[in-house]
């Protein structure tokens, strides 16, 4: 009986105890499934029939996959456009918001508000916004003499319009970081500039971008992450479309496994795509570290 | 991967009451306004069209919503509909199980919320503040899911939902998400920054771990309680790869997956369709204008959006 008593009021035991239900879940759903994964990749698997194991096959294949190459060309121009217009937008705009002036308040609800927006929800505002034939955005380029344009429906466009309403979207995300990261430089640095005279222009080049360095630095990791992940938007705007213009990987992989059942091959692109979300990250990491200087 | 970000971006504020990004608390009485009472400052001019941008798609949606059809089908756009329509709001309501997406969505995230700030807080106090057997690798382990994308465990988790015979339920929608590593990490983070003696005392008076956990700890949590639901809510809500997997029956989806079939019917009319957006966003804006400080902190230390 005091035996049990001690087991139960050991550390080992409460400790396990209180942290076994969510450990053991995300055991379930986010460890098995990282090894069943790998396992799959090797695979040729619809998910029903028994599997065949056929080796680094479904890699070998990725290369001459002309869909497969598409989407990646898709999501390496749509992460090179998102991630410097975002972060350079939010810089921008959060350098401007950070001040005391009136209506400071309403100008930052309006930029944070996005913010909270379902991608979906942000998909169906902007089909209308961009519709060819009634939308606000092609009446107002036809006042300047432009238009109509066709936006997502356009082969040359549709992409690079995913491109313009998913900086409208994580703006506000962006501003968030870099407004408490201003907030941390000390006051005493800038009125030190002052008094050394520095501009306006000179102050932000020299002072607030360098100081601004680690906020930079985790949101361009962090948006890489979120760009080569893009997909609810391609699945509700274009599927893929029109033909091929806006495959990005993610889709394709979606595509593969949920409405073709090619469970393995698909599963191997999402290791690549994996993998190659890490090199990024820590090429960005390493990069970051050679310029980034952290205060303290 | 973002391991060496991660850590300090996520510290959590002690300090209930500062809202350091959110703006409504005053800064220190040193910075004067940049505007006298009745200076112009010139930063209005860069404000205001990047506010006008910002709110143009959203205004843009609720005009809508609120027009005829026939008005909605002119060109040029009708910017001030003659009379307000809100019928519309009322005609989804009967045209789609649009209700039931509601209801379902609500279930599905208070569940995942109430989950996670349960399992989570418990899972967080045994990694700070228990040493028990397997504590870091497991701690280890658990951080590592963070870096995973989704798509890396979507087909397995798939396997394993329908092997559990969830799929097509709101219990599939809930179960896989009931404990995030990040709600984990947040609590943990802070359960360490509050002072142990409170705690140590409790426990000589015979608490139990349990006991402390409720009684002493979480009382003095709010902030993190307050960041780990909000970040929840919003992810549930705004879910869509998942649903889109798992749900294929219309009376069980959520809101997300059953906009985007409801767009699928409703193309030609679109003031039903911005209708129904804008119903499906009130409860997210809503929570986001009554805890606006938890949404910005949370957002800015988890990296969370959409």
């Amino acid at each position: 009986m005091t035996r049990i008593r001690r087991i139960a009021e050991s550390d080992h035991f409460s400790g396990w105890a209180l942290a076994f239900p969510a450990v053991f879940l995300i055991f379930l759903f986010g460890i098995v499934p990282i090894i069943w994964s790998a396992l799959l990749s090797f695979q040729r698997t619809n998910l029903l029939s028994p599997p065949q194991w056929i080796g680094l096959a479904n890699y070998r294949a990725l290369p001459s996959d002309p869909l497969f190459r598409q989407s990646v060309v898709h999501s390496l121009v749509y992460t090179a456009l998102f991630v410097p217009l975002s972060v350079a937008g939010g810089l921008l705009a959060a350098v401007a918001l950070n001040r005391r002036i009136r209506g400071i308040v309403l100008y930052r609800t309006a930029v944070f508000v996005p913010v909270v927006l379902s991608t979906i929800a942000t998909a169906i505002m902007f089909l209308w916004l961009l519709d060819p034939n009634f939308g606000l955005i092609n009446f107002l380029l036809s006042k300047v003499g432009l238009g109509p344009y066709g936006f997502f429906d356009s082969t040359s466009g549709a992409l690079y319009s995913i491109v313009g309403m998913t900086v409208w979207g994580w703006i506000g995300f962006d501003v968030i970081v870099y407004l408490a990261a201003l907030q941390g430089i000390p006051a005493t640095l800038i009125e030190a500039a002052e008094i050394d005279g520095a501009r306006a222009w000179s102050k932000f080049r020299h002072l607030t971008v360098p100081l601004l360095g680690p906020a930079t630095l985790f949101l361009v990791v962090w948006s890489t992450i979120n760009a080569l992940q893009l997909f609810d938007e391609v699945y509700f705007l274009t599927r893929g479309g029109p033909g091929t213009a806006t495959y990005v990987v993610v889709y394709y992989l979606y595509n593969l496994a949920f409405a073709q059942g090619i469970a393995g091959y698909a599963a191997a692109i999402a290791y690549v795509l994996m993998i190659a979300i890490m090199c990024l990250t820590l090429i960005q990491l390493g990069i970051g570290r050679r310029w980034v200087h952290y205060a303290s | 991967m973002t391991g060496d970000t991660i850590p300090e971006a996520a510290r959590l504020p002690r300090r209930a009451g500062a809202g350091d990004a959110a703006g409504e608390e005053p800064r220190p009485r040193r910075q004067p306004r940049e505007d006298g009472r009745f200076l112009f400052s010139p930063w209005h001019l860069v404000l205001i069209p990047l506010a006008v941008v910002m709110l143009v798609p959203m205004v843009w949606m609720l005009v809508t919503s609120l027009e005829t059809l026939n008005e909605t089908r002119h060109f040029p756009p009708v910017l001030l509909p003659h009379t307000l329509a809100p019928g519309n709001y009322a005609q989804v309501l009967r045209q789609a199980p649009f209700a039931r997406w509601f209801v379902n969505t609500l279930i599905v995230t208070v569940a995942t919320v109430a989950g996670n700030l349960l399992l989570c807080a418990m899972a967080g106090y045994a990694f700070a503040r228990i040493k028990f057997f397997g504590r870091e690798v497991v701690f280890i382990l658990v951080l590592a899911t963070l870096m995973i994308p989704f798509q890396v465990v979507m087909i397995p988790t798939f396997i394993i939902v329908k092997h559990l015979g969830l799929i097509n339920t709101l219990g599939g929608l809930i179960v896989p998400n009931l404990a995030q590593a990040f709600g984990i990490f947040l609590f943990r983070q802070f359960f360490r920054t509050l002072p142990v003696e409170l705690e140590e005392a409790a426990r000589i008076d015979g608490a139990s771990r349990l006991g402390v956990l409720f009684k002493i700890v979480l009382p003095l949590s709010g902030p993190a309680l307050a960041t780990v639901a909000v970040i929840t809510f919003l992810y549930t809500w705004n879910d869509f790869l998942w649903p889109l997997i798992t749900i294929y029956s219309p009376n069980n989806m959520a809101l997300q997956l059953g906009l985007t079939t409801f767009e699928g019917t409703h193309q030609t009319t679109t003031n039903l369709l911005m209708a129904a957006n804008v119903m499906s966003l009130l409860p997210v804006l809503l929570l986001f204008f009554l805890a606006q400080r938890y949404f910005i902190r949370g957002i800015a230390s988890t990296g969370l959006k959409g």
